[in-house]
């Protein structure tokens, strides 16, 4: 479903990502771990359309086509949503009033019957419901004066009602409580399919424990310097990203 | 998305531009007394009427000889002198039809182009109109319908003559034609406008509406509107403007005047999209307007809604006097400028009776290299007791060669006013846009959406019909190519 070739990326002329590998499958969870300045977000940026990001070498398909020529907007509704790390706030605009309109777009993109402000309404509801959250969140403007576990919880939600076929989580638990945190991983693990994807960025293996990744990656100046199972990441915990770039722990052991 | 794009996106076109060929009588260019009694004449009014205009253009003439055009505005642009003797003062489609059916279709055309159509049974259900083509009124809707609630809602033309005691009793009451400089114009000058009463204890049970249309080129546009709501009454009003292309500015100066007595209510809305002039600045209107209301009695209230995206150059302060106790003034504003236009726009409250309370939104977007400024005061009077304000201020930032400009003056002569004001700059940002467009919501849309946020306060004060008009507008006006 997704196929990173090669990518190099700079940001105001700095080399962040220097010949990024990597494949999502359908139904797969890829977790993405990496200290900080490692290229994470860079990675979701670029695969989410942000602008400020030169993309000097390498490809990107997605179910086949090159992401990379694709506007935000396109991206989104053929199926790739963010959870961003900082959430914006809109002031003044409503929420449902807002998820109606992305709703709507994505559906029209996908060919579906646009939803009336009613049923959009019953579906937001049936969502909030489903995820724990409080439908209060549904009445206020988008973000606005929410905390930060609120807004994460809200992005989950969002991606609840969007159905992407690939979700890219960023740093989605920095700063969340124990019981967000919780809130977030079943929003996940109830999206989890054979046809969609996730690629779950993370700074701390806390998250994992969660949500259980298929693969795990670590990410260390802008390169993936090794790949595993869950089991990856107890050892990162344990040793540390610096390890990560050496040799295999148990090999360097034996050695 | 880069700040370019967002700029590209906020750039315009002006759907209203074009021009009505229809047959028209014009008055020389040029002021001086002939003119005056040549309008008045025109008009077939009665001597109180003429000299009152008389007196007013002899106190123009005084200004004018004395150099006393005002200059204060912050206009960092500046504007070209005005050539009071090359404007003409009256320009009228030749034909005075006497019902709609005689008027002109050229007319009619025109009116339903902009959206206005004035057959009765096209129009939005429940708003009278009544549309001013350059210097006159060529229709009024509904008018049998209000008569029978004892409502007047006519041209001030019809008005001088059929109910003289009504115009006489309150013209320049709110507004006296030694107010200013271009107020005393207007009063000189002024060709046609609307006038209403409501009597007392009627509730209007329509919208009002005046559509000011410029059309003729080197005139002027000079209305006034005076609403009278006695005892008891309510009404809503509403005032549209579009004005064609034109490479040269044109003047606009208006005069209105509101009058709420005991227990009344008026609400005046007004949706300003006068021609803005070019990219660079050439052309557009000069809407230098006067707008006042007393609150004349005990538990009096009005309440003044503008969303402002047209003009070159705007200078207008709707405003209340808060005289009779218990009364309540407001003001929302949501003021546009694009490309090269300046506004220099906001209120006056000024509190005089007992439980005074004021409120006043304003929301100024800046966009191309438009320049936004809001100029308030609030005035507590020494015999205002316990009078309350509340002021909020917001700019918003479209770009990065735009500016937003805030001068709220507070002078408070009773120690038990309470007075709060509130003030805010943003910018939309690229975050915003792009976390719309993350969730598949295409620039233009997000555009859009972040702007109506930004004015949603002003917005909800707007009739319903209207809101979502002006919401249009907004989202037109920052229509352009995306990048």
């Amino acid at each position: 479903m997704l196929e990173i070739k090669n990518l190099h990326v700079n940001v105001e002329g700095k080399k962040i990502l220097k010949g990024l590998n990597l494949t999502v499958n359908a139904g797969e969870v890829h977790s993405i771990m990496g200290p900080n300045g490692s290229g994470k977000s860079t990675l979701a940026s670029v695969l989410a359309g942000r602008g400020g990001y030169e993309i000097t070498d390498g490809e990107v398909l997605y179910k086949g086509r090159d992401l990379l020529e694709l506007e935000p907007e396109e991206r989104a509704c053929e199926g790739v949503f963010l959870a961003f790390q900082y959430p914006v706030e809109i002031p003044g605009v409503g929420s449902i009033q807002f998820l109606t309109a992305a709703l709507n777009a994505v559906r029209q993109h996908r060919g579906l019957e646009e939803l009336d402000a009613l049923d959009a309404l019953r579906l937001f509801k049936e969502k909030v419901k489903a995820l724990h959250v409080s439908d209060e969140l549904l009445g206020r403007s988008v973000n606005e004066g929410f905390s930060g576990g609120e807004k994460k919880k809200n992005e989950i939600f969002q991606m609840a009602v969007l159905e992407p076929t690939l979700a890219i989580l960023d740093e989605t638990d920095s700063g969340l409580d124990i019981d967000a945190l919780r809130v977030v991983a079943e929003g996940v693990n109830a999206l989890r399919s054979p046809e969609r994807g996730f690629l779950v960025i993370t700074h701390y293996q806390r998250l994992l424990n969660y949500i259980v990744p298929d693969f795990v990656h670590v990410l260390v100046d802008g390169r993936i310097v090794r790949s595993g199972d869950k089991k990856l990441a107890l050892h990162l915990e344990e040793y540390g990203y610096a390890w990560a770039g050496d040799r295999d722990p148990a090999e360097a052991a034996a050695s | 998305m880069s700040t370019r794009e967002i700029e590209a996106l906020a750039s315009r076109e002006y759907k209203y531009g074009f021009v009505t060929d229809i047959e028209q009588e014009f008055a020389p260019p040029g002021l001086n007394e002939e003119i005056i009694r040549f309008i008045s004449a025109k008009k077939g009014e009665p001597e109180w009427m003429l000299e009152w205009r008389l007196k007013a253009y002899r106190y123009w003439a005084e200004q004018y000889e004395a150099g006393k055009e005002p200059g204060w505005a912050f206009l960092p642009y500046g504007y070209g002198p005005i050539d009071y003797q090359a404007i003409s003062y009256y320009a009228a489609p030749k034909a005075n039809p006497q019902s709609l059916d005689e008027v002109d279709p050229e007319l009619l055309a025109t009116y339903e182009k902009l959206g206005i159509p004035l057959e009765e049974q096209k129009w939005l259900a429940g708003v009278a109109v009544d549309a001013v083509f350059d210097s006159v009124s060529v229709a009024t809707t509904f008018k049998e319908e209000l008569e029978k609630h004892g409502i007047i809602f006519c041209s001030f033309s019809e008005a001088v003559r059929d109910h003289p005691e009504l115009v006489q009793k309150y013209i320049g009451s709110v507004v006296p034609h030694t107010d200013n400089f271009f107020a005393a114009l207007n009063s000189a000058v002024f060709s046609d406008g609307s006038f209403v009463y409501v009597p007392k204890g009627v509730r209007c049970p329509m919208e009002l509406s005046t559509y000011f249309r410029i059309n003729a080129a080197q005139t002027g546009q000079f209305e006034r509107t005076l609403i009278v709501a006695d005892e008891g009454s309510y009404v809503s009003y509403l005032e549209g403007c579009t004005a064609p292309m034109r490479d040269e500015n044109q003047l606009h100066a208006a005069v209105v005047e509101l009058v709420a007595l005991d227990d009344a209510t008026i609400k005046y809305s007004t949706i300003q999209n006068w021609y803005p002039g070019d990219e660079e600045g050439h052309g557009g209107i000069y809407n230098f307007v006067t707008k006042r209301g007393k609150c004349a009695g005990r538990n009096s209230h009005i309440s003044w809604t503008q969303v402002e995206t047209g003009s070159a150059i705007t200078w207008k302060y709707p405003s209340c006097i808060l005289q009779g106790d218990n009364s309540v003034g407001e003001f929302y504003s949501v003021a546009l400028t694009n490309m090269k236009q300046q506004a220099d726009t906001g209120t006056k409250m000024i509190h005089i009776g007992k439980n005074t309370k004021s409120t006043i939104v304003s929301k100024g977007i800046s966009a191309g290299r438009g320049q936004n400024t809001y100029r308030g005061m609030v005035k507590i009077m020494k015999g205002a007791e316990q009078a309350r304000n509340y002021t909020q201020c917001d700019s918003l930032l479209i770009g990065d060669k735009c500016g937003a400009h805030t001068f709220p003056y507070i002078e408070v002569k009773n120690k038990t006013a309470k007075m709060e004001h509130e003030a805010s700059t943003s910018k939309i940002g690229e975050d915003q846009m792009f976390y719309c467009q993350q969730r598949g919501i295409e620039m233009e849309d997000a555009m859009s959406l972040i702007v109506a946020g930004f004015c949603k306060e002003v917005f909800r004060e707007l009739p319903m019909e209207f809101a979502v008009e002006a919401q249009k507008l907004l989202s037109v006006s920052l229509e352009g190519s995306v990048g």
